[in-house]
């Protein structure tokens, strides 16, 4: 490798003493005089029929400057993957007819103080009237042909080029379990875990004088999020000026496009500045988490330690609405068979709709939750034909020149390297048969 | 009371960029009348340390010191198209980007020193702020002076352009085919946790892990991704979860007094190694790193839980409930 020079140098992070001493402007540090505070009106139940949205008496709440409702939006969708393709629509901005999860925004109050927005958004929760329905929250159940849909299309699953659910075939998998002397199977389960930023969600709009809004945001992606909005206002994009670039903690939590649009409706609405920060308790409860995903592993294996076929079938609890889980699950599904050459593999990966708070991006989705199934499944065959871990990896890793069930040449493999690496880095001896083993030991040659 | 030792591995691959790619980063850089450049991104630096990496690519790549090298990120009035900050991309992309804007940039200093130094530019070299003619370092101009020239005695622009794209690939939806990454990187961790098996607690002993991420831009901050994900991994394998009685919606977690995070005082012996093997198309052969790293400790610390007390805990998070009801069915002989 050529040596370079400023590039391979632990030169000091740039951001860093703005962090630990405190003098880093987040998004909570920006206000304008005359600013107004929003807090939002969520369902309080998991699923349900809205038969009225009463906002009178909140309305004439002193303090109140104005309360938003699925009416104020001009288009009221919320599309963040309708720019990669991903469709239909199936999520509003703002609750108005059906509730699917609980804490879905219904309506938000803008008033002069914090308090104030909660005190009225509390209101119209005692004037909101629910029809509450059983909701669906188990994904095996979800895809059973007697769950109730609770997706307009009429089933529970996003739908792939007219399958629900996107899949692997590669090889004969059939023929590699008859041909294998073990079969291996597990089963493997992932809770929905939040990102837990130390800063919650904020956004901060400015009317200006030339009709443009300024949008101070912690966004992950502002172009994403100007576009979304932009598609959501049913304006230009150039009349959104989006400002961030620093964030308290993304780790996938704040791509979901979730406070910009709201915002700026209240702020264009009202014609003054708005702040909308969420409390500890929605960023856990009500922004989107990593999903639950559900996987079955079966894999053949021969007495040497080969694996010679490998099925797997996956559910991805995305909750209530699309967010980013459609996009995950494509990326789960060619990361199933994991960093293997397996030479007979079946996939089918489901992205299951419930009535639970959506889950969408965090750091690594559709990957994590492969790459955790595979590894236990791993050492579940090398105890079950008694090999040691290193050998079954090092015996089955994937080689540069293989092909993936993706069918792409495997071209930057360096799996084996770092099991060699990571033994000697903890003092376990390989034994020279498996230390003289490398990623390009494959010649075109597979005996398989 | 017991406590039991064991040791679990795990290996991953981590895919570089978006799944099946079509997510653009452009980049615009310009000189300032006194050799400073500015590098225009609309790109987020989540803490991750973009911008560093970012200065450093293209100040190697303008051939200039680091602290000449502004990195302006968050408007999307004064900087064109990202596609925000996630899939381990950020270096990837926007450092290709980067690149190829420096390039041009550095190609329009070029011409000017060229005439400047009467050479041609393709005799002309730049380093450490100073451009000299090949073989003759005694025949130079600084890049200060050579920016006041460009500005004010030739009227030349020196700025540049750059936009990197993987085209979006297409999928087979009969058989998946489709080409995911653009390139992939690889860890192997080795967990070393204790587990009593009276009170279910499973304590994480050391992390030690080997990773093989392309070059490094920036080898303290590598570390840093390595440290940070081996502790949010770890508390995905035992702490975390939001429904504790998933599928139910019963105790949903609502503060951090019921959704416990790791303290500075959970945080195990972390050591590492880092391996490079450039890759074909990233930036000086830079993969991605940023993901990755929370991957690969839950399945080694779930493997090493097997090694210690013998029970498969497959349902995260792995609470001390579940192990005591697990060695309790072991114990029961099912």
């Amino acid at each position: 490798m050529k040596q370079l020079g400023i590039v391979g140098q632990s030169v000091k992070r740039r951001d860093g003493v703005g962090h630990v001493t405190g003098q880093t402007q987040y998004v909570d540090d920006v206000f304008y005089p005359n600013m107004l505070w929003l807090q939002m009106v969520r369902s309080p139940v998991a699923r349900g029929k809205i038969r009225r949205i009463d906002t009178s008496r909140a309305e004439a709440m002193p303090g109140v400057a104005a309360v938003i409702t699925a009416q104020d939006v001009p288009n009221n969708w919320y599309t963040i993957l309708c720019l990669i393709g991903i469709e239909p629509n199936d999520e509003p901005v703002l609750a108005h007819e059906e509730v699917m999860y609980e804490g879905e925004p219904i309506c938000a109050v803008v008033a002069e103080t914090e308090d104030i927005a909660r005190e009225a958004a509390a209101q119209i929760l005692l004037d909101l009237d629910i029809e509450e329905q059983p909701p669906v929250l188990d994904v095996e159940y979800a895809i059973r042909p007697e769950a109730p849909a609770i997706k307009k299309w009429g089933n529970n699953t996003f739908m792939y080029d007219g399958m629900n659910h996107r899949r692997l075939r590669f090889g004969d998998v059939e023929a590699g379990f008859a041909q294998a002397d073990y079969i291996v199977e597990g089963t493997y389960q992932l809770s929905p875990i939040e990102h837990a930023p130390i800063e919650t969600h904020v956004c901060v709009v400015k009317p200006e004088p030339d009709g443009r809004l300024t949008v101070h945001t912690n966004t992950q992606a502002l172009y994403f999020t100007m576009d979304n909005t932009a598609i959501i206002l049913k304006v230009p994009s150039n009349r959104l000026r989006m400002i961030g670039g620093t964030v308290g903690g993304g780790f996938g939590g704040k791509v979901d496009v979730i406070t910009e649009p709201i915002t700026c409706i209240a702020a264009m609405k009202t014609r003054r500045p708005v702040k909308w920060r969420w409390s500890r308790e929605e960023e856990f409860r009500y922004s989107s988490t990593r999903a639950a995903v559900k996987m079955e592993y079966k894999d053949g294996v021969m007495k040497d330690g080969r694996i010679v076929a490998r099925k797997v079938r996956s559910l991805q609890d995305a909750g209530a609405y699309h967010r980013h889980s459609p996009y995950g699950v494509q990326k789960h599904m060619a990361n199933l068979p994991g960093p293997y050459n397996i030479p007979n593999v079946w996939v089918d990966a489901y992205c299951v709709y419930t009535n639970r708070q959506p889950s969408s991006a965090m750091r690594g989705f559709g990957v994590t939750e492969a790459s955790f199934a595979i590894e236990v499944q791993m050492d579940r065959i090398a105890r079950t034909i008694g090999m040691d871990p290193w050998e079954i990896r090092l015996i089955n890793a994937y080689r540069n020149g293989q092909m993936r069930p993706v069918r792409k040449i495997v071209e930057d493999a360096t799996l084996v390297e770092t099991l060699q690496a990571a033994a000697q880095l903890v003092g376990h001896e390989l034994p020279e048969h498996l230390r003289a083993m490398s990623s390009d030991d494959y010649h075109g040659r597979d005996e398989r | 009371m017991t406590i039991h030792r064991g040791r679990g591995i795990a290996s991953v691959n981590y895919p570089t960029g978006m799944n099946l790619g079509g997510d653009p980063s452009q980049a615009l850089i310009f000189c300032q009348p006194t050799g400073g450049f500015s590098v225009k991104l609309a790109s987020t630096d989540l803490g991750q340390g973009l911008k560093t990496v970012i200065g450093q690519i293209a100040a190697e790549t303008l051939g200039v010191p680091l602290d000449m090298v502004v990195i302006d990120t968050g408007d999307t009035d004064s900087a064109p198209h990202c596609m925000g900050t996630f899939a381990s991309r950020g270096t990837h992309r926007i450092g290709n980007a980067v690149i190829m804007a420096a390039k041009e940039a550095k190609k329009a200093l070029l011409e000017v020193a060229a005439e400047e130094l009467e050479a041609a530019p393709e005799d002309l070299v730049v380093a450490d702020g100073e451009v000299y003619v090949k073989g003759m370092p005694s025949r130079k101009k600084s890049v200060f002076d050579v920016a006041l020239a460009a500005h004010f005695k030739h009227g030349k622009t020196i700025s540049g352009r750059g936009i990197f794209m993987k085209p979006k690939s297409p999928i087979d939806p009969e058989t998946g085919a489709c080409d995911p990454d653009s390139t992939e990187a690889h860890a192997t961790t080795v967990a070393d946790v204790e587990v009593d098996d009276e009170t279910g607690e499973v304590r994480v002993v050391r992390l030690s892990s080997a990773y093989e991420v392309g070059r490094q831009v920036n080898p303290e901050m590598v570390r840093g991704q390595i440290v940070g994900g081996s502790v949010m991994g770890m508390a995905h394998a035992l702490m975390e979860t939001v429904f504790p009685y998933y599928p139910s919606l019963e105790h949903h977690t609502g503060s951090f007094s019921e959704y416990i995070i790791p303290t500075a005082m959970d945080v195990p012996e972390i050591q590492s190694v880092v391996l490079e093997y450039p890759s074909s198309n990233g930036p000086y052969g830079v993969k991605g790193v940023g993901e990755m790293t929370a991957n690969s400790p839950i399945p080694a610390i779930v493997n090493a839980i097997y090694d210690a007390v013998g029970v498969w805990i497959t349902d995260l998070p792995v609470t001390p409930e579940k192990v005591l009801r697990a060695l309790e069915q072991k114990a029961a002989g099912n």
